[in-house]
């Protein structure tokens, strides 16, 4: 058919499309965006924390009409086992400005206001098209092919298509995910009133929290489980690495079940009603798994690139700059009418020189030392708890022989050399 | 002490969502004796939407694909690369509310 002939068109309308999309129309540049969902955000999953500033690059001032459910003033962990929790958390009413550092969103309603600005911007939005293939000429990608036969044609196709990116395996750039590479998330949206849940979080007016949750709850598979705070709802879910789920037959709804039953986390959500499930892989391969970012007249932005920072819960903040990026290339390579694989590798200097790629870099090997010393998720969490149960406890002994209990039991459980050992791989993880 | 929440089944957080489907799956297993050499099946239990069923009696593999919410998760949990998982095709399948 072939009778439309963009100058871009990029395959996905999640952030790193959206943003590549606004950027190219903005620059006069003829952009289709295509969504297989019905809609925007039909088929897209978060926790979800949306990061301002990278936002603000795109759309300045967005929180003027924004869909925010709220900022986000404290940060909490919990160190868990099957009974007890440490608790860490840190709140700031510095954090409580316009805009705030992060708030939490629902990403559908998100989606779907990103969507319409890039449709503002002059962008033509087709949703309900799934792209099935690219379409080659002399080797080099011109176009892509949907489900339905139709045939659209552009200088550059930028390929934003999420985890499952098809366009990445057909256009071959890269082979499908190991399991280690993908995590599985499945995450319920809990109904409550919102005062209840101000109250139970300790929240004044539109502030929120986040927590995560690292150990008992997965079981010593690799991942974590997180609690969110939106206006009147809670979303709560847990991810973890698909070899693990692979290798122990878990059942993830199963787990997500136990984390709503845990001490520490049922009152907080005790009466909720229960809206939505749903499901998600989440690209934690990191930096050492990205595929090549460009090939003749394709680029790769967002989960499709893997670009995901598991360590510190960032994802749609990267993909939203990459696809910022990945628009800002095409509309300088369009200057010079050159789409080659040359010509488009300015894209990947733009990410060496921004946060992506440097924070990629610096987290690149994490989960792979955790995986080596995978008794880690569990030996710490029950560590530090029956330490502090036993500093907290008061049964008559002096303190110094329960000081001593806990020291006995640090170098029966790992000892001091491997502790320090431990803390040394992974001090990345924090920085 | 707290009520314990009412358990929900995989049946129930399946009822929450809205699907629009199609009468051709977008999953596919590629040699049915694989499964059948299988020990522990990982794509019966770690597939967040129980998609998939190991039917004793017949031997094989019951996809139910039209339950599917589209993780993606079925291809990386197959050790064998058994399954072929696509997109389904535009505007079908799961469409979230919330995300």
């Amino acid at each position: 058919m072939a009778d439309d002939k963009f100058d871009s068109i990029v395959v996905g309308a999640g952030p790193a499309g959206v943003s590549a999309a606004i950027t190219m129309a903005r620059a006069g540049l003829n952009v289709a965006l295509l969504e297989r969902g019905e809609y925007a955000g039909a088929k897209n999953v978060q926790g979800a924390v949306l990061y301002s500033k990278m936002l603000q690059d795109v759309i300045p001032e967005f929180w003027k009409d924004c869909p925010l459910e709220r900022a986000i003033v404290e940060e909490r962990v919990f160190i868990l086992t099957a009974k007890s929790g440490i608790q860490i958390g840190y709140k700031s009413a510095d954090y409580d400005v316009v805009p705030a550092n992060c708030y939490t969103i629902i990403r559908v309603e998100f989606d779907k206001w990103f969507s319409k600005k890039a449709e503002q911007a002059g962008v033509t939005l087709i949703t309900g098209v799934t792209v099935s293939d690219v379409i080659k000429k002399n080797g080099a990608v011109v176009g892509v092919k949907t489900t339905e036969g139709d045939e659209l044609l552009a200088d550059v196709v930028i390929a934003c298509d999420g985890v499952n990116s098809i366009l990445a395996q057909k256009a071959g750039l890269h082979r499908e995910w190991k399991p280690q590479e993908v995590a599985l998330g499945v995450k319920e949206i809990l109904a409550l009133p919102r005062e209840k849940i101000e109250d139970r979080f300790c929240l004044e007016g539109n502030q929120g929290s986040t927590t995560e949750m690292v150990g008992d709850i997965t079981k010593g598979m690799l991942g974590y489980a997180f609690m969110y705070t939106n206006k009147d709802t809670i979303a709560l879910g847990l991810g973890c690495a698909v070899d693990d789920f692979q290798r122990t037959n878990i059942k993830p709804y199963d787990l997500l079940e136990e984390l709503k039953r845990h001490p520490l986390v049922r009152r907080y959500i005790q009466g909720s009603k229960s809206v939505e499930y749903s499901a998600h892989l989440i690209p934690e391969g990191g930096f050492n798994s990205m595929p090549p970012l460009y090939t003749d007249g394709m680029l790769l932005a967002g989960d499709a690139a893997q670009m995901i920072n598991p360590t510190h819960r960032e994802g749609s903040n990267l993909a939203m700059s990459a696809g910022k990026m990945a628009g800002e290339t095409v509309i300088e390579v369009k200057k010079k009418n050159n789409f080659s694989a040359r010509s488009l590798s300015l894209y990947r200097k733009k990410l060496e020189d921004s946060f992506v790629l440097k924070d990629m870099d610096d987290h690149k090997d994490i989960e792979d030392k955790v995986r080596a010393n995978r008794d880690m998720l569990t030996v710490y969490p029950k560590l530090v708890c029956d330490a502090a149960h036993e500093y907290f406890l008061v049964d008559g002994l002096p303190k110094r022989d329960h000081q001593k209990r806990i020291i006995r039991r640090i170098r029966r459980e790992r000892g001091f050399f491997r502790m320090f050992k431990d803390a040394m791989s992974l001090r990345h993880a924090i920085g | 002490m707290v009520d314990e929440p009412k358990p929900m089944t995989l049946e129930d957080k399946l009822g929450l969502l809205t699907y629009k489907n199609d009468h051709q799956t977008h999953i596919k297993i590629l040699d049915n004796k694989t499964c059948l050499n299988c020990p522990n099946k990982p794509c019966v239990t770690g597939c967040p939407a129980g998609v998939y069923a190991w039917d004793e009696p017949q031997k094989k593999l019951v996809v139910s694909y039209e339950n599917c919410i589209e993780c993606g998760a079925a291809r990386m949990l197959c050790p064998y690369n058994n399954i072929e998982w696509n997109p389904p095709r535009g505007g079908f399948g799961v469409s979230y509310k919330y995300g």
